[in-house]
């Protein structure tokens, strides 16, 4: 679990970003954080902060979010197997990760949202046939049941030999 | 009766302040009475820590001063090449967006600009209300001298202060007016310089100010330009305490209009009508026509733009750096134990900013005058302005930050995201086609 002064720094770090002083964040608070700005996808990242049609999110959602990156490692020292599954499990780490690139949330990636996600990270440098085919070439080689869709299990599976555990997660000084 | 005591009272305060501040001030010299205040101050502040440390119920991990160790999390450096084209050749794969998820992610909980703009944090606690943010009740005797030292900020040295800066300001107005009448010698100029300083002086003291000057031997001379990093607007009377600038800005109303009006007869400080600060060519030029001219002051420019917390240096205006002439770097480093000299002006306006500067301890800070530079050949106002931004930072112990100080207010430039995506289709596509 999180210590207690990990929660009092995150707090303190969720206030000084809360310009309008009323207990929650905008999307023009996280936009406000230049290197966030210039991520190639933080409207993506920004909007898995707040839940279906909500502009604003309180502390409780901003912690539920950020705790999608704590270390694997933590949850060791707290092996409750009878308790619902963190947050930061390898399963819901991926699962966050699918999230980012299902737009519509039908729990299937389609050519077009994955295209879309591909242009946020190219931006003008690759035209929109070179991205075609390397959206085809992904999704043809992921895709197990042939409907021209990723589910969540075909994801897993494209990642399976990937370390997600330590390339999503933040490691915390004190 | 009672108003015949309140006015013998009243005389005998103004003639003790006069005769124990403003006439050394207008001397140069110092009867060391700031030096007694610090040393008490110090000694109570030691002990405070002590007691603090004491009172600790859990015993405290070794804080490091240093702005690193404050940090919550460990950021990973690893570059976007190396990190996803790592994996794989020229292709693209679903575990690309990590790197990018990670980033923002970490940007979230603690990115390197936005901290600047409010102030640093202390390692310890210093006895004000304003810096008791992570410090908990401790003890009684620590709250007594707390209480103590409200009292003694806000009914003795806050008066006495506030009596000090009117006593400064007027007599820089009416000072600098007088000089001003004089026909154009060197008489005047001496006469502008004793006045200048005088009243910088009695300012500094208005502040309980403790400035330590490091390499006076490479203080700016004549017909150069003086350069430093930017934390507060008392910035430049910590600078004109020790020697005579020519100040650049622009003109403003009220009170600061008044000061501006009178020292510009005295003096040729350069002041710009609002109109005239947007045409850069105009500023360029006249500026240097001012440098031009050997025996005019040395010029002092903050090409920050905007304040700092003091933590860093933030982008310089090449603007500064493309007049010609000798650069004389100049690095301020405040003590925040003492006070917090670093004005947020998205959070208190000047009122409010000198008020709290005026209730603090004291102003302590070292001041390091740096050897002169010139732009080398070949090297154009963007690489001098880097090159001297470095040394300044390296000299002052402050850490070097690329972002530019409008970020306070302004939204960050597209280019740097679209950089990245540059980046990161490189890494897809190589000549046109596809891997």
């Amino acid at each position: 679990s999180v210590s207690h002064s990990q929660i009092t720094r995150l707090y303190s770090r969720f206030t000084s970003l809360d310009k309008g002083e009323n207990g929650t964040l905008s999307r023009e608070d996280f936009q406000r954080i230049p290197e966030l700005a210039i991520n190639p996808l933080g409207d993506r990242i920004i909007n898995a902060f707040f839940s279906e049609g909500e502009d604003q999110v309180n502390f409780r959602g901003f912690m539920r979010t950020l705790a999608h990156f704590r270390p694997i490692e933590d949850n060791e020292k707290s092996k409750d197997q009878n308790g619902p599954e963190p947050l930061n499990s390898r399963s819901n780490k991926l699962h966050f990760a699918f999230r980012l690139y299902d737009l519509d949330k039908d729990d299937k990636i389609s050519r077009d949202e994955l295209l879309q996600v591909l242009r946020m990270m190219v931006g003008v440098n690759i035209s929109d046939e070179q991205l075609g085919s390397i959206a085809d070439r992904t999704i043809q080689e992921a895709d197990q049941d042939g409907d021209c869709a990723i589910s969540f299990a075909e994801f897993v599976k494209v990642l399976e030999k990937v370390d997600v555990e330590q390339k999503m997660s933040i490691r915390f000084l004190h | 009766e009672l108003g015949w005591l309140a006015a013998r009272l009243g005389a005998a305060w103004l003639s003790l302040v006069f005769a124990l501040i403003v006439l050394p001030s207008a001397l140069g010299v110092s009867l060391g009475i700031s030096e007694a205040y610090m040393w008490v101050l110090v000694k109570t502040l030691e002990w405070a820590t002590i007691r603090i440390q004491k009172g600790a119920k859990k015993p405290q991990p070794q804080m490091q001063k240093t702005a690193a160790a404050n940090g919550i999390i460990e950021r990973d450096e690893t570059p976007m090449e190396k990190e996803i084209a790592g994996l794989h050749r020229m292709e693209f794969h679903f575990s690309d967006i990590f790197y990018f998820c990670r980033k923002g992610f970490e940007a979230i909980v603690e990115d390197e600009v936005t901290q600047r703009f409010s102030s640093e944090e202390l390692v310890s606690w210093n006895l004000l209300t304003r810096t008791n943010v992570n410090f908990h009740y401790i003890s009684l005797r620590l709250t007594v001298v707390w209480v103590i030292g409200v009292i003694v900020r806000y009914c003795f040295l806050l008066p006495l202060r506030f009596t000090l800066a009117a006593i400064g300001i007027t007599s820089m107005i009416v000072g600098t007016t007088v000089v001003g009448q004089l026909p154009n010698s060197s008489v005047k100029d001496y006469l502008s310089e004793v006045v200048h300083l005088t009243c910088s002086r009695i300012l500094v003291r208005a502040l309980s100010g403790t400035i330590h000057y490091h390499n006076k031997e490479n203080k700016p001379k004549k017909g150069g330009i003086c350069v430093a990093n930017h934390t507060s607007p008392i910035d430049a009377i910590i600078l004109t305490n020790d020697g005579c600038y020519a100040m650049v800005g622009q003109v403003h109303g009220g009170l600061m209009g008044i000061i501006q009006r009178a020292t510009v007869k005295a003096c040729p400080h350069v002041w710009f009508e609002r109109s005239e600060m947007k045409d850069r060519h105009l500023v360029t030029k006249r500026l240097r026509e001012h440098v031009a001219d050997k025996n005019k002051l040395p010029i002092l420019i903050f090409p920050e733009g905007t304040c700092i917390n003091n933590t860093s240096v933030m982008m310089f205006r090449k603007g500064s750096f493309e007049i010609g002439g000798t650069i004389y770097p100049v690095a301020i480093k405040y003590d925040p134990q003492f006070g917090d000299a670093f004005w947020n002006s998205s959070k208190y306006n000047i009122v409010s900013y000198l008020l709290r500067i005026m209730t603090s301890w004291a102003i302590v800070c070292d001041v390091w005058y740096m050897p002169p530079m010139v732009r080398k050949e070949g090297e154009d106002a963007v690489q001098f302005a880097n090159r001297v931004r470095s040394a300044i930072a390296r000299q002052g112990g402050l850490t070097e930050l690329p972002w530019d100080g409008g970020l306070k207010r302004a939204k960050v430039k597209d280019s740097f995201k679209e950089e990245q995506q540059k980046n990161y289709s490189k890494m897809l596509v190589r000549n046109g086609s596809v891997g």
